[in-house]
């Protein structure tokens, strides 16, 4: 026995992988020809896969603004934000967060996993009570572990199940946090927010949403699930990141009750790392501003997505629930999986390849996410490749 | 209240289907190792052990749980 022995799983998957002369979890990136196109192991390929949803990180003003706050405010904040890493940057993107969301107050963080880990962790304690949609994100899961309330799961997408898990709950309600997520990171789905918004009207307790995969892409303003259905006075919190659609790296966390502005001080994950570089709040700056200046990067996305969707299904894939920027291939035998995988990088269309226990069910999963700066031509050459792929099997 | 002998006849229940072909069901019948439980198979052994005691069961009580006993017990816990 030794501590080593427990990781011996993964090194039989990466031997294995290696005998088979892929390297699907290594898989480098040389050079970026575009939002949409690289160099990926020597391979050109069209980005599949990236959640770059809105195609911002090359935007001319998002680099202009990450160039010139390098070049006044330097490279790193070297500091917590609670220490000397608050730059006027930070507390400007704060106001402006919660203007976008029209919420009185908003936590800029390191990364989109330090803001929900953190909420979740430092929001209920021992003696609360968590109740969270099973397919959460591993960045709930860790977070909901570590502050040590009693995690209880729902079934994915399913009110009832909620409903009936709140009322076995009896007054415990009082001290229960619900989080859900706005879009599914992995199949794309949709959280039927307006039902679960009334479960929680109908036995109390505070909800938090994980819009992290929908903002930009949904509601009047482009503020997610929670205001396509109509249902922001039910959300508590609303935790996202950076790292998608607006092209940098970062999260947050806004909401209405005045308690934030003491709960910032006692999330660990907001207190013990350093806050994020000049740079990075420049450019997010920059694409919060853009995303609400150009609604049209949204009809885009949506066009793409519905192109790549239907184009995969058509192929007789099996494809998510529903249409979505992420548009899952449900792939059963892993190695297949694998094998599809490195071909369709082979022929320039470099995917997602999920395993479990990443993936929701005992199933793999070839996930891609369409961009806005996608061509429809390049969607279509996606859609070829997979095409290839399945017909030569 | 169900005392542990009332869960544990559930657990054995529940078990049957899950449980790897041939293998005989005790108290000492470890979940994952002995019995192959995937971790999604323990949700769902988990969750139809809710439904049928109408409980909550959260899943912090999972670290210390290894066998069939250890659930039952914990089980009682939860609900005294
Ligand atoms: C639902 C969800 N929450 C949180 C995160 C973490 O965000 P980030 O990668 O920006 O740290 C992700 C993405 O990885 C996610 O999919």
């Amino acid at each position: 026995m030794s501590l080593f022995d427990k990781f011996q799983p993964i090194a039989d998957i990466q031997a294995e992988l290696q005998a088979l002369g892929v390297m699907p979890f290594g898989a480098v990136t040389e050079k970026l020809l575009s939002p949409t196109e690289a160099i990926v192991d020597g391979h050109k390929v069209i980005l599949a896969g990236t959640n770059n949803y809105l195609g911002l990180t090359f935007d001319p003003e998002c680099l202009e603004a990450a160039k010139k706050a390098i070049d006044e405010l330097g490279t790193g904040t070297t500091g917590s934000r609670m220490a000397n890493g608050t730059f006027a940057g930070h507390v400007a993107l704060e106001k402006e967060l919660a203007e976008f969301f029209d919420r009185k107050h908003s936590i800029v963080f390191s990364t989109g996993y330090a803001a929900t880990m953190g909420m979740g962790s430092t929001l209920a304690g021992p003696g609360d009570v968590i109740v969270l949609d099973a397919d959460s994100h591993a960045s709930i899961y860790d977070g909901v572990r570590l502050g040590g309330a009693d995690v209880i799961r729902f079934r994915h997408n399913d009110p009832a199940d909620l409903d009936k898990r709140l009322r076995r709950l009896g007054d415990r309600i009082d001290n229960t946090l619900i989080i859900v997520e706005g879009i599914y990171s992995m199949m794309g789905d949709q959280a039927p927010l307006a039902e679960i918004a009334a479960v929680k009207r109908k036995y109390g307790g505070l909800l938090l949403v994980d819009e992290a995969h929908s903002l930009g892409m949904l509601g009047d303003h482009g503020r997610g699930v929670a205001e396509a259905a109509g249902v922001e006075d039910d959300v508590d919190f609303v935790v996202g990141t950076f790292s998608k659609s607006l092209g940098a790296i970062g999260g947050y966390c806004v909401s209405n009750h005045d308690a934030l502005n003491a709960i910032r001080f006692a999330i660990r994950s907001y207190i013990f790392t350093a806050s994020p570089s000049p740079s990075v709040i420049a450019s997010t700056r920059a694409a919060l501003r853009l995303m609400q200046e150009r609604p049209y990067l949204r009809e885009q996305l949506w066009d793409n997505a519905q192109r790549l969707y239907d184009g995969l299904k058509a192929l007789g894939l099996q494809v998510s629930p529903e249409v979505s920027p992420v548009v899952a291939v449900t792939i059963k035998e892993r190695n297949q999986a694998i094998d599809w995988w490195n071909r369709l990088l082979q022929l320039g269309a470099y995917v997602n390849l999920v395993m479990p226990p990443a993936s929701p069910t005992d199933n793999s999963l070839l996930r891609c996410s369409v961009s806005a700066a996608h061509s429809p031509e390049q969607i279509d050459r996606i859609i070829e490749a997979f095409a290839t792929v399945k017909n030569a099997p | 209240m169900p005392d542990y002998n009332e869960y544990l006849e559930r657990i054995f229940d529940v078990l049957k289907p899950f449980a790897k072909q041939g293998i005989l069901l005790n108290e000492e019948s470890e979940l994952v190792t002995e019995l192959g439980l995937t971790s999604l198979q323990v949700m769902e052994l988990i969750e139809q052990l809710e439904d049928h005691f109408d409980m909550s069961i959260p899943l912090n009580i999972l670290p210390d749980v290894r066998t069939v006993h250890d659930l039952a017990l914990a089980l009682e816990k939860l609900n005294p």
